[in-house]
């Protein structure tokens, strides 16, 4: 099965490989044959994994043993499997393989879990039917057809939001590599087309920056829209026939994700400010084993705020929880918001103010970080404007941040402990930073700031922990 | 605003922790202050260093004596403990208090620590996991007995509780 293995070692090494034909080829043959050799020992070793690889599913735990010299066995219990992903790269997808990534629950958290690199696409499919099945517990309101039942699909409209976020950023990034390398290939220096620089440099300043920034602008915009489609070419959110939510995406790389229902402990909803700017936002689902990378958990890419919500809902088989109206957080926090915010920037403006009397030169630089004030306030506003929890029947809500705005929701028999901290400056203010600590997603989800004296009720209110909280003795 | 400055925002843990953890922290606090003030010494008087080492090693001594004097009475009273029949319960930190609870039905690992400095003083720590990475309890500068007790107990009441805990 695993011939991608070899295979792939051996791309990775392509690109040393051309540039030791390019640049080493000036009469070297030495390390055109070390090159070689390297190459060689690598698939020989890519041979050996995948011949002392091997994976068994008892009807207890999954186990992979693999190594030779080195031998590692992992396992992992079965009635702790949270999630299993499935992800073809492309590569993987030119042999009809998978790669199956089996999230597991457990303390400790990062080595909980195990891939299966790579196996047939029809193997993983009924892997991950087998691992993530429980018929222990029959759910009655399960659809009664065999067939998945359809919760979302791309719409291409959503397009729109891709420059919104913040994978732009990568995309720029990438585009702008992926173009300097091929203009480098081709000898072209870029600096030196048609004379631009000499232009750029002959232009006043702010043409200069303005067409910079304009250049900057396309390039992340077109690279976000190719990010998006790659990510989400062919994007689906299903609940299968045996309760699982799954999401199936991709273009070159296809990636599937099963969550088990019954371990989704909540969802959250994501809105970065550009997003938010834009009326759209993100919905991720919490499950232990999901959360730890950027990408964890999504359940679909950037899309209208309503679409969000309803994708949440629809994840839970409830109301929204997210929308639940939250009680905002007491004045004293957004004191500590402009604090937190303004005193960096005012050390930043005294820091240019500085620079602008020591050089002269460099003047306008005082009054040019002089905006960053006004910038931070408004920020701290805008954080201590999202600030708010609420306790409903079936979950803990929770929302904070200004430039990644993210509203929680978890559910009250999910919460496996509490971290309540107090600095000095909270405790003058009567504030607290409570911490529900869960399983699921990134292990504990924090209310900022919060009114010091709703701790106790708040801890109280929900299963397990309430005895301590409510219990007012001095000991 | 009315704010309550003074009044904690849950109750303290009934219990306190063992008197010997100050002396722990103690050494500790001074032990610290050693690793950055021996090299300062050995510096100033074997190259014979520029005459401001003398002042930082000063006032490394001062704060590191300081420390140990003051703080360790002060983490004392701070500490607490407590476990009932529901849930692990600690409140710790000085500048920054920290009060965690664990339910016990979701208590995953029970595990006992003697550090060198504990095992002189005849210390242990109790550390309780759960299924998040978040959610280790601590309770530090238990008397030896005493948390081999607590984790005896523990670990039978966590066994006895079905499910996986998450």
């Amino acid at each position: 099965m695993i011939v991608v293995a070899p295979v792939h070692a051996l791309i990775r090494l392509v690109p040393l490989l051309l540039i030791v034909l390019v640049t080493g080829g000036s009469g070297d043959p030495v390390r055109l044959w070390i090159t070689f050799g390297i190459a060689g020992l690598v698939v020989l070793g890519g041979l050996v994994r995948w011949r002392t690889t091997k994976y068994r599913i008892t009807p207890e735990r999954v186990e992979l043993h693999s190594g030779w010299v080195r031998r590692q066995r992992r396992s992992v219990p079965r009635d702790r499997i949270r999630t299993v992903d499935l992800t073809a790269p492309l590569l993987h997808r030119a042999f009809r393989l998978n790669v199956v990534a089996v999230r597991a629950a457990e303390s400790g958290g990062e080595h909980s879990g195990l891939n299966l690199d790579a196996v047939s696409t029809a193997e993983g499919e009924s892997l991950r039917r087998e691992l993530l099945e429980r018929p222990s517990v029959p759910d009655p309101e399960a659809p009664a057809g065999p067939g998945a039942e359809p919760l979302a699909r791309l719409d291409w409209s959503w397009l729109r939001f891709a420059p919104l976020t913040f994978s732009s950023l990568a995309g720029i990034g990438a585009i702008a590599a992926a173009g300097f390398n091929l203009l480098t290939e081709l000898n072209v220096d870029p600096r030196r087309v048609g004379g631009v620089a000499a232009r750029l440099t002959a232009a006043p300043l702010w043409v200069a920056i303005a067409v910079v920034g304009a250049g900057f602008l396309v390039l992340a915009v077109v690279g976000s829209v190719v990010l998006f489609v790659e990510r989400w070419w062919g994007y689906r959110l299903t609940r299968e026939a045996d309760g699982t939510l799954r999401v199936r995406r991709g273009l070159l790389t296809t990636r599937s994700l099963s969550v088990a229902e019954d371990r989704l402990r909540g969802v959250s909803v994501h809105e970065p400010l550009l997003l938010r700017a834009g009326r759209g936002a993100q919905t991720r689902a919490l499950a232990a084993g999901l959360g730890r990378e950027a990408q964890g958990g999504v359940l679909q890419p950037p899309v209208p705020r309503a679409e969000a919500h309803r994708v949440a809902g629809a994840a839970l088989t409830a109301a929204d929880p997210t929308l639940t109206p939250l009680s905002p957080h007491p004045r004293s926090a957004l004191r500590r918001r402009v604090t937190r915010a303004v005193v960096p920037a005012a050390l930043v403006v005294a820091a240019a103010v500085v620079v602008g009397r020591v050089w002269p030169r460099l003047e306008w630089i005082a009054p040019t970080a002089a905006v960053l004030l006004p910038l931070a306030a408004l920020l701290a506003w805008d954080r201590y404007r999202g600030l708010g929890h609420a306790l409903t029947e079936s979950h803990l809500v929770s929302r904070l941040g200004g430039l990644s705005r993210r509203t929680v929701a978890v559910q009250r028999s999910g919460i496996v402990g509490w971290r309540v901290r107090q600095s000095v400056f909270q405790r003058r203010a009567g504030l607290v930073t409570c911490e529900a600590v869960t399983a699921a997603g990134e292990g504990g989800y924090r209310i900022l700031d919060m009114d010091a004296a709703e701790v106790a009720a708040l801890i109280a209110r929900t299963p397990l922990t309430d005895a301590v909280a409510s219990r007012r003795c001095s000991g | 605003m009315q704010t309550v400055s003074t009044a904690l925002p849950l109750r303290p843990p009934a219990h306190r922790v063992d008197p010997r953890a100050r002396t722990w922290w103690r050494l500790r606090g001074l032990g610290v202050a050693a690793v950055v003030a021996v090299p300062q010494l050995v510096v100033a008087l074997v190259l014979g260093g520029p005459g401001w080492l003398w002042g930082t090693l000063v006032a490394t001594v001062v704060m590191g004596v300081g420390y140990a004097a003051v703080v360790p009475e002060i983490l004392f009273r701070i500490h607490r403990w407590e476990i009932t029949d529901e849930a692990v319960y600690t409140l710790s930190g000085w500048l920054v208090r920290e009060w965690r609870i664990a339910p016990i039905s979701r208590v995953q690992t029970v595990d006992t620590e003697h550090g060198p400095l504990q095992q002189v003083l005849g210390l242990a720590s109790v550390t309780v996991t759960t299924a998040s990475a978040r959610g280790p309890v601590s309770i530090r500068g238990l008397a030896t007995a005493e948390a081999h007790e607590l984790a005896r107990q523990l670990t039978e009441t966590t066994q006895a509780t079905p499910g996986d805990a998450t």
